[in-house]
């Protein structure tokens, strides 16, 4: 067991690295002169082409591409991830550091609801397969997927929010800024693992050992709850685990809706401004958290399935 | 020798959009303590439908119609709850695949377990000690060790006497057999019918024994109903069955089986010729 964790855990090194090289080629073909935006954001007067050469030195623009890629990984493993092109007074470290609580309390809340909706009333749907009930919800589930996030983020805060006074239109503060987002955010989550648990519940329930439950007389309460669902579960644990970083970056779009000030804004604002190590940082770090989560629970699936866990003797 | 079972005029419907498909057609059997009745067909003949229409095993999507009395009360009017209160103790089943039928993400213990906790009040204690002797009488050894394994680092010999242990564990007066020897080789079906066997003679079981294996039944069965396409085609002895079948389907089943059988003699014999 303790084998496989270990290689599983060192596979995944010549991935980040790939991850980080993409992500620093691919900021880096960006079609425009870092060090004269820098100027231009600095809001300098007079751009001179000495100053744009000063600016390139400044920021190690200078150097060939595969050594400013070298210093940028090594510094990365230190945790130096740059100084802020807008803003030299400012670490890339520290706006991340500034933005990434209110992400992952949005994240946070979002794969709470998704968990908290998707589960029971996909277990529902399975259990009452075709009745009314699984109907309705087909049929949300197929409108709710279809519909893009921010439209729908746009539509409930004219509901909700202009139209009722319900809750805050954009921003945060309280546990109300958090309803509209959260939900926006776990809305196309929510439906996905509905017809997932769904699924996969009405798929286990062909299989024989549901018949033998049955057939030892075992109350359906146990039978759907200890067994149907976790054998379920188990497949949706990966999937799960896999959106948790999928919510984290599916944010960005939100957060501007919302003007939640979280690593979405950070990060658009970024784009905007050309501030690449701010960018780069962003993307490097979604990338990082794709790899972790997925090595993260493919692990855990293994541990919990008794017939992948190896014997240890 | 009293009537455990009788089944009158049985019929399974299932329903689909437009058609209606007979699936068993006015069965009528019945069943007396300390006795076999065999159950003989090929696969889709219905054999294994009438067992879980009697069980209440079907979906709604199936329509059953007719009697089964078990002890005087009609199994067929019973309602959910009453029918899973009996299935387990007082009647109880082995099913065809013992390598898929447990859930593989629970020790065999625990399945056990439930088993018990789910038809008598015993104690922890009760269970695990009842468990234990399970196994023995199943001449399992090691059984703690057992109790703790997965279903899947046991072998399918294993698993099926397991299975037939929880199914005898708490004394039922009916013990259903579906095809409990189809999926497992040679030498352990063999032992699994020795099983039965004694099952029948130690405890006075009445007993339905499913298969399609005509040798299998030979040796378990007291009584033959012969099933093909939903309907009973031919019910007796196994002598009956074999040498004064009416139906073209019985005959058609016992000349194959005649035939796989005399050419299995005739390679033996002459390999044993060449030896000589």
């Amino acid at each position: 067991m303790k084998q496989y964790v270990i290689k599983r855990a060192l596979s995944a090194i010549p991935l980040l690295i790939v991850i980080s090289f993409v992500c620093f080629v691919f900021i880096n073909l960006i079609p425009s002169d870092p060090a004269e935006v820098a100027l231009r954001v600095r809001q300098v007067p007079i751009i001179t082409e000495e100053a744009i050469e000063e600016v390139r030195a400044e920021l190690g623009l200078d150097k060939p591409y595969l050594v400013r890629y070298a210093t940028w990984l090594l510094d990365c493993l230190k945790g130096d991830f740059g100084i802020s092109y807008v803003n030299p007074t400012r670490t890339v470290a520290g706006e991340l550091a500034r933005c990434l609580p209110a992400t992952l309390q949005l994240a946070g809340a979002s794969l709470v609801m998704v968990i908290v909706l998707s589960l029971p009333i996909g277990f529902l749907c399975a259990v009452y397969k075709d009745s009314w009930f699984d109907k309705i919800m087909r049929c949300i589930v197929f409108m709710t997927t279809a519909m893009p996030a921010y439209w729908v983020g746009l539509l409930l805060m004219w509901l909700l929010s202009i139209k009722f006074d319900l809750l805050p239109t954009s921003g945060n503060g309280s546990w109300k800024h958090l309803i509209l987002p959260a939900f926006t955010v776990s809305m196309s989550y929510i439906s996905t693992y509905i017809r997932l648990i769904r699924n996969n519940m009405l798929e286990n329930m062909k299989q024989d050992y549901v018949l033998y439950a049955n057939v030892r007389g075992l109350p359906q309460r146990l039978i759907l709850v200890k067994h149907i669902l976790k054998n379920s579960m188990h497949t949706c644990i990966v999937a799960i685990g896999m959106s948790i970083p999928q919510l984290i970056s599916g944010t960005i779009v939100v957060e501007n809706v919302f003007a939640w000030p979280g690593l979405g804004t950070l990060c658009i604002s970024s784009i905007f401004n050309r501030d690449y190590p701010v960018i780069q940082t962003y993307v490097l770090l979604i990338g990082v958290l794709f790899v972790v989560f997925n090595l993260l629970f493919d692990i855990l699936q293994t541990i919990s399935d008794p017939r992948m866990r190896k014997e240890d003797k | 020798m009293n009537k455990i079972l009788e089944v009158k005029n049985l019929n399974v419907t299932l329903k689909n959009r437009q058609m209606q498909n007979k699936i068993v057609q006015e069965v009528s059997f019945s069943v007396h303590s300390g006795e076999c009745l065999g159950i003989l067909g090929e696969s889709g003949s219905g054999k294994s439908m009438t067992a879980k229409a009697i069980l209440g095993l079907l979906d709604k999507q199936f329509t059953i119609c007719g009697n089964a009395f078990f002890e005087g009360k009609d199994l067929i009017e019973q309602n959910k709850e009453q029918l899973r209160r009996l299935r387990g103790s007082e009647i109880s089943m082995v099913l065809q695949n013992p390598m898929t039928c447990f859930d593989p993400l629970y020790r065999i213990g625990n399945q056990i377990a439930e088993t018990f906790a789910a038809h008598t009040k015993w104690s922890a204690q009760e269970i695990y000690q009842q468990s234990l002797m399970l196994l023995k009488r199943m001449q399992i050894r090691d059984g703690e060790e057992v109790l703790q394994k997965y279903p899947h680092q046991l072998s399918g010999g294993m698993l099926q006497r397991i299975m037939i242990g929880i199914a005898m564990a708490l004394k039922p007066k009916l013990l259903i057999a579906d095809e409990p020897t189809t999926a497992i080789d040679a030498i352990t079906q063999f032992e699994i019918l020795e099983e039965f066997r004694r099952i029948k003679q130690q405890h006075k079981t009445a007993m339905i024994f499913i298969t399609h294996d005509l040798s299998a039944i030979s040796r378990i069965a007291d009584r033959i109903l012969v099933m093909n396409g939903g309907k009973v085609v031919d019910k007796g002895d196994f002598k009956h069955i074999l040498y004064h079948a009416q139906d073209p389907y019985t005959r058609l089943l016992v000349e194959k089986r005649t035939a796989v059988m005399t050419s299995y003699r005739e390679v033996i014999h002459r390999k044993k010729v060449q030896y000589a």
